[in-house]
């Protein structure tokens, strides 16, 4: 989930049907699911992706993360931006 | 044993043997379970609860073609209530539009669709069916129109080799998301017709170069995955992440193996869902534990910077070209037996395809 894919701000991103994230005990913590692939979701993707809703656009998302975890605003985007940009180029993301 | 045991993500349900193709690539074994051996609907429900349990993420429902199973919808509702991400591979042939929104209703996940060709009288050649080309449409279609994500699987040989531009054209027609390219591996019925099925070396070049071509022509619009040439490759695949490790998958009479062609290697002992549960069998059945780790491999492998990464390969190709499952996967071109991976990929003939039947 690196390179990717500039999302517009007024974007609503959301996880379509076969993106699923879930928490699993056996596994030791939260992972995406997707087709024929997992990945592992730290803290801060959970975060994020539990806000992909498709109500929500991604500049609300970044303010919104940015004021729950008072954190500077552009670090913020740079994290969604990286994480979403690299689903959306995986087909991963509906916007 | 040094190294603690890892825990399952993938489980490829074999839910029956019986398919209405009779592709010559099949990778199903010569000897099929017979319909009156398959698990029956609760045992299968039983397998994905286990399966959830030990930690498995992803489970396959598979088969040969698992439309052929009657009880199709309650199987993939069980493995959805287990809590595991469920996937449908599928020929398209043998599952009605119905079938397809009562699967969406149980909360299939993914549906995988194979072709065999872009042109549809090869691929109704390759498939040994009149009319599976068209059929497949229309499957491919309903699952889009559904909402849910498709992807497009296709097996690349001789009769197809010049046409994958096509093919992944005719998969953004059906509005795929995704397209798995997979050159044959030869195993069960695609060993029986590997030299009916083998391209030249000109074309396995050409079709390397052209996907990589294609992934950047279409980033994006579509997701490529490709599966590499294993007679062609430089290094041996790390065959299903390796032995044991990090998938398991179980046929329809209930054998659990951790490969599909497992029990093409002779003398392993592999345990049945019928007699134990999902974890026993994982961590201590007889077959499991026959090549866990890399400590049993031989040189090249055992002092090899890549035996973490690849693992020596796969044990059953190790099996069926040198005779030994112990030894170095010969597709390696450190294999001493790697001239007979070479031999072999300049043996073609023309002959008809013995089809899965």
């Amino acid at each position: 989930m690196s390179e990717g894919y500039a999302i517009a701000p007024d974007a609503k991103p959301r996880l379509p049907r076969g993106v699923r994230l879930t928490h699993n005990e056996a596994q030791g913590g939260w992972v995406l699911l997707a087709p024929e692939r997992i990945f592992k979701a730290d803290a801060i993707a959970v975060e994020i992706l539990k806000r992909c809703t498709g109500e929500a656009t991604l500049a609300a998302i970044v303010d919104d993360l940015a004021a729950t975890f008072k954190a500077p605003r552009d670090r913020i985007e740079a994290d969604v931006s990286k994480l979403l940009g690299g689903l959306a180029e995986k087909k991963l993301l509906e916007l | 044993m040094a190294e603690a045991l890892t825990r399952p993500l993938g489980l490829l349900a074999e839910l029956t043997h019986r398919c209405p193709l009779g592709c010559p690539y099949c990778s199903n074994p010569l000897a099929l379970d017979r319909r009156e051996d398959e698990l029956d609907t609760a045992t299968w429900a039983r397998v994905f609860r286990e399966a959830a349990g030990l930690g498995v993420l992803q489970v396959h429902l598979s088969g040969g073609e698992p439309g052929a199973r009657r009880d199709l919808v309650e199987i993939a509702a069980s493995a959805r209530e287990a809590g595991l991400y469920t996937n449908l591979i599928t020929s398209g042939v043998g599952i009605t539009t119905r079938t397809m929104r009562d699967l969406w209703e149980a909360g299939l996940d993914h549906v995988q669709v194979s072709i065999q060709d872009s042109d549809a009288v090869s691929a109704d050649h390759i498939a040994g069916y009149q009319g599976a080309f068209q059929r497949k449409h229309a499957l491919a279609a309903e699952a889009v129109r559904l909402g849910l994500m498709l992807t497009i699987n296709l097996v690349v040989h001789r009769a197809n080799i010049e046409r994958i531009g096509a093919m992944v054209e005719l998969a953004l027609a059906l509005k795929a998301s995704r397209i798995e390219i997979a050159h044959v591996q030869y195993y069960g019925w695609a060993l029986k017709n590997r030299a009916a099925l083998m391209p030249a070396r000109e074309q396995v070049e050409r079709a390397v170069a052209q996907v990589e071509e294609l992934r950047r022509r279409y980033q994006g619009r579509i997701v490529i995955d490709a599966v590499v040439p294993d007679y062609h490759a430089r290094f041996p695949k790390p065959c299903v992440g390796g032995w044991g490790r990090r998938s398991l998958n179980v046929t329809p009479s209930g054998k659990v193996l951790p490969c599909h062609a497992a029990e093409t290697i002779p003398d392993l002992e592999f345990w049945n869902v019928r007699d134990h549960p999902l974890s026993d069998i994982w961590e201590r059945s007889p077959a499991f534990n026959a090549f866990r780790g890399t400590d049993y491999l031989p040189e090249p492998c055992a002092t090899c910077e890549r035996r973490e990464i690849d693992f020596g390969g796969c044990r059953c190709q190790a099996f069926a070209l040198t005779g030994d499952a112990r030894a170095t996967d010969p597709v390696c071109t450190l294999s001493p037996s790697h001239g007979l991976v070479a031999e072999l990929a300049g043996v073609q003939d023309s002959g008809p395809y013995v089809y899965r039947r």
